[in-house]
């Protein structure tokens, strides 16, 4: 991105790109953003019990990995912490 | 023993036919033994694109069903000493051909042509499935558009279920004014959501609209989609082919240089 595009809204290219990787993980996987809402709620609840975890910052998505031996969908979670609840 | 590579798309419009018609011209050009099978039934469109339209007596159909024998359903491109179409039934439908006759002609074809082009309708139903059935290769085609790449993913994914063992992209009518300003996906962005190996970049360019209206196939000319074809058919070949220079100021070659 240049200088003189920081200035401009986004460009409709990389809004189409974006568009289509999502939903293509959704294509690939025959999983609906629905189920995939359902699957972080419950990730959420399960580690809240132990960890405070900042639910601004978390991202949970499937992502189609590419390089390796296990070609195929991963669910990748990035959860971060804001404070581990054992310490108290 | 021949080749029998399928050119298809999932979405319809992208340039399967003219990209079919292009390569196998280009193949025939470069000396190979080639014949083109038109597979979409009730919608047959090779021959116009091939300027042949006028020489049709029988079709793939009467082949299949024993009508005619394969010789005389073959039109011979003028030109050329073994370049030929079969092609389409105009007045048939979809199931009049089982995938499994299509493997049994195309693997019979490839016994005596060095490719066996087919031109596979759009859509992923019993069109798709007969044009695949016998193919060793994939030529995907699409545009840098999100219907179409979306339904190339769909495709490809399909190929792979079905394992066609090589599968290679064909992005058609890039247009790098667009690329350059960011309105439209380049041919790296596609192939990075894609994930499959590039075989070809084709411009967009008024002259195919000019050779298809006059029935030539433009491959091997002196434009941008006629050099584009042209270097698709030596990559087909296995020579290596530097990206063309899209915008004439070196950014997009350099895009591709590995």
């Amino acid at each position: 991105m240049t200088f003189a595009d920081f200035f401009k809204k986004k460009q409709s290219s990389s809004v189409a790109k974006d568009r289509l990787k999502l939903v293509l993980v959704s294509d690939r996987s025959g999983c609906s953003p629905e189920v995939m809402e359902k699957i972080k709620n419950d990730i959420i609840a399960v580690i809240s019990k132990y960890i405070e975890i900042d639910l601004e910052g978390l991202d949970i998505k499937i992502q189609q990995t590419q390089d390796g031996a296990a070609n195929g969908p991963a669910l990748f979670a990035n959860i971060p912490i804001k404070d581990m609840k054992s310490k108290k | 023993m021949g080749e029998v590579i399928v050119v298809t798309s999932g979405k319809g419009g992208v340039g399967k036919t003219t990209t079919t018609a292009n390569v196998g011209t280009g193949l025939a050009k470069l000396d190979k033994k080639v014949v083109l099978i038109d597979t979409d039934i009730g919608l047959r469109n090779l021959d116009v694109v091939m300027g042949l339209e006028n020489r049709i007596v029988y079709n793939l159909v009467d082949v299949i069903e024993g009508s005619c024998k394969i010789n005389q359903a073959f039109i011979k491109v003028k030109g050329f000493n073994n370049f030929y179409l079969l092609p389409s039934a105009q007045t048939r439908d979809k199931t009049s051909v089982t995938p499994e006759q299509m493997k049994e002609l195309t693997d019979r074809l490839k016994e005596s042509f060095d490719y066996v082009l087919i031109d596979c309708p759009a859509g992923i139903e019993q069109g798709f499935k007969n044009a695949i059935a016998g193919a060793d290769r994939a030529l995907v085609v699409t545009t840098p558009e999100v219907s179409a790449v979306r339904d190339a993913d769909r495709i490809i994914g399909l190929l792979e279920a079905n394992e066609i063992r090589q599968t290679n992209l064909i992005v058609n009518r890039l247009r790098m004014d667009m690329v350059k300003r960011g309105d439209m996906m380049s041919a790296a962005d596609v192939v990075e959501i894609l994930s499959i190996d590039l075989i070809g970049v084709v411009p967009d360019d008024e002259n195919i609209v000019i050779s298809t209206n006059q029935g030539v196939p433009l491959v091997g000319n002196n434009t941008m989609a006629g050099k584009a074809y042209m270097n698709i058919c030596h990559r087909i070949l296995g020579e290596e082919v530097p990206y063309l220079d899209l915008n004439k100021g070196g950014f997009f070659s350099k895009l591709f240089k590995k």
